[in-house]
């Protein structure tokens, strides 16, 4: 049972990661990809973005984002996966200042401070509390 | 027209989400991740009602969000996460049934005042 709990508790921590990282630079690859001259108004103009290269790592990323998550919620209970993956905004920031050189304000400095503290009170508790939940079939 | 937008945002998604996360616990634990059994998963998911029903409010949820982007700012439209965080935290208590501890919602509500704070 506490091998169990503790095979879980990696398997969450891994997906996590997996799911922050994918979304976070999904979104960086598309805002890198579209180009800022980029006419978007016919669904035919919205299918040809997507064949720019970097959008469509973006779009890749984005596909196992949501795999990812998805896999995550099968075990994970979603008052959980929510405040957990939310560091992501964190990341996003980070990137911003490391990769793109953006200033980040004070406001945001406290958001993420906000943010940090959230998912550690959250992450530092269980994944798993509801009863109901089925084991994997075996 | 942008507050009918935001409304329209936060619903599609926080049904969205907890549609998808009824249908994930409903379809159980992923444990095999070799690719005949992730390939038997996924046969599964898509004739999972709540998968299919979570995957068109999200539809929705995005192109709507497209739609916002393009009557406002990315600073008026993000922040709009944090509201979906809230509602979707309760529905997770009453519609889900988790047990969502004194932790669980500290930690929620820090994270909706963060995410406010980061994206204003």
């Amino acid at each position: 049972m506490h091998s169990d709990a503790a095979r879980l508790r990696v398997k969450t921590w891994l997906f996590t990661v997996i799911v922050v990282l994918s979304n976070a630079f999904g979104d960086f690859f598309m805002k890198r990809g579209v180009p800022d001259s980029a006419h978007l108004s016919t669904p035919l103009q919205y299918i040809a973005v997507l064949f720019q290269p970097w959008v469509a790592v973006g779009v890749a990323l984005l596909v196992v984002w949501q795999m990812s998550r998805m896999a995550l919620l099968s075990w994970a209970d979603l008052s959980y996966v929510l405040p957990v993956t939310s560091i992501g905004y964190v990341v996003v920031a980070l990137i911003g200042k490391i990769l793109l050189n953006e200033t980040i304000s004070a406001r945001r400095w406290a958001g993420i401070l906000l943010i940090v503290a959230g998912v550690s009170l959250v992450g530092a508790g269980t994944a798993v509390s509801t009863v109901a939940r089925k084991g994997p079939p075996r | 027209m942008k507050w009918i937008l935001v409304a329209v945002i936060v619903a599609a998604t926080t049904i969205g989400e907890v549609l998808q996360a009824a249908g994930m616990r409903k379809h159980g634990e992923i444990h095999d991740f070799r690719p005949n059994a992730l390939g038997r998963a996924a046969g599964a998911l898509v004739r999972n009602r709540f998968v299919i029903g979570g995957v068109l409010a999200m539809a929705v949820s995005f192109f709507a969000f497209l739609k916002l982007l393009s009557v406002s700012d990315l600073s008026f439209a993000v922040p709009v996460s944090a509201v979906t965080y809230a509602m979707e935290t309760l529905l997770a208590r009453y519609i889900l049934k988790e047990r969502v501890n004194a932790r669980r919602w500290a930690g929620a509500a820090l994270v909706i005042f963060g995410v406010a704070l980061v994206s204003l």
